[in-house]
């Protein structure tokens, strides 16, 4: 099951961070991140895409919607058009760098609205238990019972295109699965010794979950949740590329491939250029994810 | 065996009717009037009235849930809006178009994941098991339906070999299984298989790894047992684990085909999921995922009690 790696994860949080100091265990993560080659490349490649949509306007590029009936679909490596014309001839580069802005919002801010949202649920589930935890956690169930996609898709279907509502349906999609882990890793926690402590000098249940839950179990979810960015890009994308996201003619990765669709019998290795930045970017997120996971696993 | 079975049937039915419920509300959450897409632009307040009465959309939601689940429980899922036919017939054909591509697609994926990550998990930290692992990222990275686009424009546009859409010769609707029909289905199958195959690569390999190093294993070689031996002994251990897994991702692939089959215009229940959505015909949105969500919540259940026949020691956690 999709716990199997978690389990894993919060073990070895619960068992590094309050052995060791807060501040060591974190300066430890952070030194043994930066000498894994594969995560540093990653972040690098990741700095870049981000930093370049971010300086989209003041990188002296093309307008990115601005086009041309005589010069669409050029190829990649046109003069002037390092990437070639998409099929209103808008400049491919351009739109590629500018797509990013939409892109990440749409994949990052779900995962982390859902953070915050399934965090919270599973830590106040996990830490006051009984009725209330049965009620959160079968709610959780419920879905758990769709497909990630089907309920992506059912959820913003329903609601209708627009990038509002695809952030709506995504947010919906991954809160019950953080909501698990992070009542699993609270559970875990809210029997040691420390909180019974905290209890016995006075410190009130929100109190107790704020200072000496939260900060035990944060580092666990958060893996969990960088973890989720790579299927929230996908996913992202995807509505877009259904037509549930965004609306023509903003420059979005999923819409741009869409579009492109129909051109891969001109000029199919334009049309194929966006689903290549969506795969870097997940696949970077992954990569990354991973060596933050193995970079926080102290025992190793 | 038996009381475990039945206790994981009983835990089925809240879910059935949870996943019922959620269904029925997610057409209520829709913006608008959902008689839209039936009525003329110029009908009148009567004609209105008149098949919102004959909907039931005019009784109050309990009541309204009540008995569409009750109707549902008899195989009635209403019409669908746009052609007039019933949900349920409409969407029982698509899916077995869905099932025949999906069980492809694990066919191939679970192959190639089984293999990759046994063999990544017995030669962990060499080159094997980075190429392994890496494959397994990459699957799982993807996203598919660029990758379906991908495959079409090298197979289909370049090399010309395979055929970009569609299930079979000339529009045809019936799946059969000869070569005409089978050139259709090897893109989309490989396409949905890669994210199962780096998901079960990256499980086989974590648990064959796990299984290696437990001291069993070195007691097995101690005693002198030969290497197929401990394999017997690994794969036995693995099995309720990987079992799960694979079960979860072919309920992910029949519920979550929606994008390849939209790349590859493949009449799957995911393809008239989209037209449905397009259409804004509620019914058969409505009708199709719920039909999409039990398959998936079924399959499960099959996995758990398939798991506890192999492994005696889930029945009593």
């Amino acid at each position: 099951m999709s716990e199997l790696p978690l389990s894993a994860t919060a073990d070895a949080a619960l068992q590094a961070a309050p052995a060791t100091k807060a501040r060591g265990y974190w300066a430890t993560v952070g030194r043994r991140i930066m000498r894994d080659k594969v995560s540093m490349a990653c972040a690098l490649v990741l700095l870049l895409i981000v930093l370049s949509a971010i300086l989209a306007p003041w990188l002296g590029l093309e307008d990115p919607y601005k086009g041309s009936m005589i010069r669409r679909l050029r190829h990649i490596g046109t003069p002037g058009y390092p990437l070639g014309t998409d099929e209103l001839g808008r400049d491919m580069l351009a739109r590629l760098v500018y797509g990013g802005r939409l892109s990440l919002v749409i994949g990052i801010l779900p995962v982390i609205l859902a953070f915050c949202i399934g965090t919270s649920l599973g830590i106040i589930a996990g830490y006051v238990g009984g009725k209330l935890n049965t009620a959160i956690m079968r709610t959780v169930d419920v879905f758990y019972a769709f497909p990630s996609v089907l309920l992506a898709i059912a959820i913003s279907g329903a609601l209708g295109a627009g990038i509002l509502n695809s952030i709506v349906a995504l947010t919906i999609v991954f809160v019950p699965q953080i909501t698990r882990v992070a009542e699993s890793v609270t559970t875990g926690v809210r029997n040691m010794d420390f909180v019974e402590a905290a209890r016995a000098s006075g410190a009130g249940a929100f109190t107790i979950m704020r200072v000496h839950i939260l900060g035990n179990v944060l580092g666990a979810i958060f893996v969990y949740a960088t973890s989720l960015i790579s299927v929230s890009m996908i996913l992202a994308a995807g509505l877009s590329f259904l037509g549930l996201g965004t609306k023509p003619p903003e420059p979005e990765w999923g819409l741009m491939l869409n579009t492109l669709r129909t051109a891969i019998y001109v000029n199919p290795w334009v049309a194929a250029l966006p689903g290549a930045m969506i795969f870097a970017v997940s696949i970077c997120f992954n990569l990354l994810s991973d060596g933050l996971r193995s970079a926080m696993d102290i025992r190793n | 065996m038996l009381a475990y079975t039945a206790r994981r049937i009983v835990y089925v039915v809240p879910i059935v009717i949870s996943v019922a419920l959620v269904c029925f509300l997610l057409v209520h959450i829709t913006p608008g009037d959902p008689l839209v897409a039936v009525l003329p632009a110029d009908a009148s307040q009567e004609l209105a009235a008149q098949l919102r009465a004959a909907y039931g959309f005019d009784r109050p939601l309990p009541v309204q849930f009540g008995l569409w689940l009750l109707r549902a429980l008899h195989g009635d899922l209403g019409n669908s809006i746009a052609t007039g036919r019933p949900v349920l017939a409409e969407v029982m054909r698509a899916v077995g178009n869905t099932v025949t591509l999906a069980i492809a697609a694990a066919i191939i994926g679970f192959t190639m994941g089984i293999l990759l990550g046994l063999i990544a998990g017995y030669f962990r930290e060499t080159w094997i098991d980075k190429v392994a692992t890496s494959f397994a990222i990459a699957g799982v990275s993807v996203p598919h339906y660029w990758l379906g686009m991908l495959l079409v424009i090298i197979f289909s546009v370049q090399l010309n070999w395979l055929p970009a859409v569609g299930a079979g010769p000339s529009g045809s609707n019936s799946w059969a299984w000869d070569w005409a029909h089978l050139k259709y289905l090897v893109l989309p199958a490989i396409t949905t298989s890669v994210i199962p195959m780096g998901i079960v690569t990256r499980t086989v390999r974590a648990l064959t790894g796990d299984i290696l190093s437990q001291d069993f294993v070195e007691a097995l070689r101690a005693k002198g047992l030969h290497e197929r031996g401990v394999f017997r002994h690994v794969v036995k251990n693995a099995a309720p684990t990987a079992l799960a897994v694979m079960g979860l991702q072919l309920g992910y692939m029949l519920g979550g085909s929606i994008l390849i089959e939209t790349v590859f215009s493949w009449p799957g229940s995911g393809f008239l999921l989209n037209s449905a959505i397009f259409q804004r015909d509620l019914p058969l949105l409505q009708g199709t995922i719920l039909i999409l969500a039990l398959f998936f919540v079924f399959l499960n259940l099959l996995v758990d009690i398939a798991q506890a026949a192999i492994d005696p020691r889930i029945k009593r956690g």
